[in-house]
């Protein structure tokens, strides 16, 4: 029996990127649901009651949700081809703790800086910078998060990518100068194909934030 | 026979759920380990040498290397000593598992607990009252799912805290009786393709 993988998503989300690109690595063939979280679908609120939010992966009718969860879900449900955590436990947990990382302090100041204005941004954009060294220090001179590897903290920070234009025009600042390693880190994974799929244009996201301002209500 | 290498210690904190269910997860194993109480208010070289990144416990050391951030924690051991399976073996069962986990995670408001009475302080409060809700629906969901999220060895705190509200009347009477509330969220996880026991 054929193997039925649906993700709904939104195209912007970095969130939905992971998943995109894990997907994309293992070679899986998927149907894409674009869904419109300002007028949520019947499928999304039913397979994503709890929280109702975007990604959820539904394999063979059955829902995963959070996107760390569902790469995750990925690497273990279909272990051929590139794993995308390491076999030694104590391995295994160095890119989970990042993941939670990005998660945690990551992504809460990129909403202050495209989102908000004044002293409110400047912190954003103070914290955001902040937690960018403290990857940059965790990648080092490796070539990827994973080492020789692209793995889960790779999967987890690249959507982030194609925010940083706006992020920049929004902050008033420059990653590049900040955080040179972690912009070639970038760059290096956007010659995957599996990345390169699956992140819409930075022009794109840059047009789309103050659209989305509009519609959530920021000037 | 426990082997003279294997070192483990966990700095944690007496109070803390977080904390707690690590060593639930040792105990569970029967690893043997050293507890060191940790004072968040004059923080430990050792703790800010194993925990640069977010200085706070539990963190795990296993043969002197670091591991930090609970759910982690739980894996790993998990991984390392493979008697008493914590995670289910089915990579669905375990996408599950890690939701909910993740799921109380984000509800647990530990450092509010932490030696009070009720999120209020002495008394019930706006927060005690937006919480219940949460609480019940967690624990009454557990026995749907199968799943002990909140179990009172781990949680002590939110178990001492749901105790102190089943002792008001105002809470009893707004809470829905037992019976029903657990047949409705089996519908409901029926309708939903959850799994249910």
């Amino acid at each position: 029996m054929a193997d039925e993988v649906i993700l709904l998503d939104y195209w912007p989300s970095m969130f939905g990127m992971r998943t995109r690109v894990a997907l994309e690595e293992k070679n899986i063939k998927f149907d894409y649901r674009e869904q419109d979280l300002f007028n949520k679908s019947p499928i999304l609120l039913e397979m994503n009651p709890v929280h109702k939010k975007i990604p959820v992966l539904i394999h063979n009718g059955k829902p995963v949700c959070e996107s760390l969860i569902q790469v995750e879900y990925i690497d273990e449900t279909w272990p051929g081809g590139n794993s995308f955590l390491p076999s030694d436990p104590y391995q295994r947990a160095q890119p989970k703790f990042w993941g939670d990382f990005i998660d945690k302090k990551v992504y809460g100041p990129t909403r202050l800086i495209w989102g908000a204005k004044g002293e409110e941004q400047e912190a954003g954009t103070k914290e955001f910078i902040e937690m960018l060294k403290m990857l940059e220090s965790e990648l080092g001179d490796k070539t990827y998060f994973g080492d020789e590897t692209f793995g889960y903290v790779d999967i987890a920070m690249i959507g982030f990518y194609c925010w940083f234009d706006v992020l920049e025009k929004c902050g008033n600042f420059s990653i590049e100068a900040e955080c040179p390693k972690l912009i070639a880190w970038a760059k290096r994974c956007m010659k995957r194909e599996s990345v390169a799929k699956s992140l819409p244009d930075s022009d794109k996201i840059t047009k789309f934030v103050p659209e989305l301002k509009k519609k959530i209500g920021i000037e | 026979m426990a082997e003279r290498s294997e070192e483990v210690k966990l700095l944690g904190m007496w109070a803390s759920p977080f904390s707690r269910r690590v060593e639930i997860a040792l105990t569970l194993k029967g690893v043997p380990y050293e507890f060191s109480e940790q004072d968040i208010a004059n923080k430990s070289p050792l703790l800010l040498q194993s925990n640069p990144v977010h200085k706070m416990i539990p963190v795990l050391l296993h043969n002197g290397k670091p591991i930090s951030e609970s759910l982690v924690i739980l894996e790993y051991i998990d991984e390392t000593w493979q008697n008493n399976p914590i995670l289910p073996q089915d990579p669905y069962d375990r996408a599950i598992a890690r939701f909910w986990a993740r799921f109380v995670d984000e509800q647990l408001m530990e450092k509010e607990l932490v030696g009070k009475d009720f999120l209020g302080g002495e008394s019930l409060g706006f927060v005690d009252i937006v919480a219940t809700l949460v609480a019940f629906w967690l624990m009454r969901t557990e026995e749907v799912v199968g799943v002990k999220v909140v179990p009172v060895e781990m949680f002590p705190e939110i178990h001492r805290w749901v105790k102190n509200l089943l002792d008001i009347d105002v809470i009893k009477k707004c809470i829905p009786p037992e019976d029903e509330h657990l047949n409705y969220i089996r519908a409901r996880m029926d309708s939903l393709k959850l799994k249910s026991v």
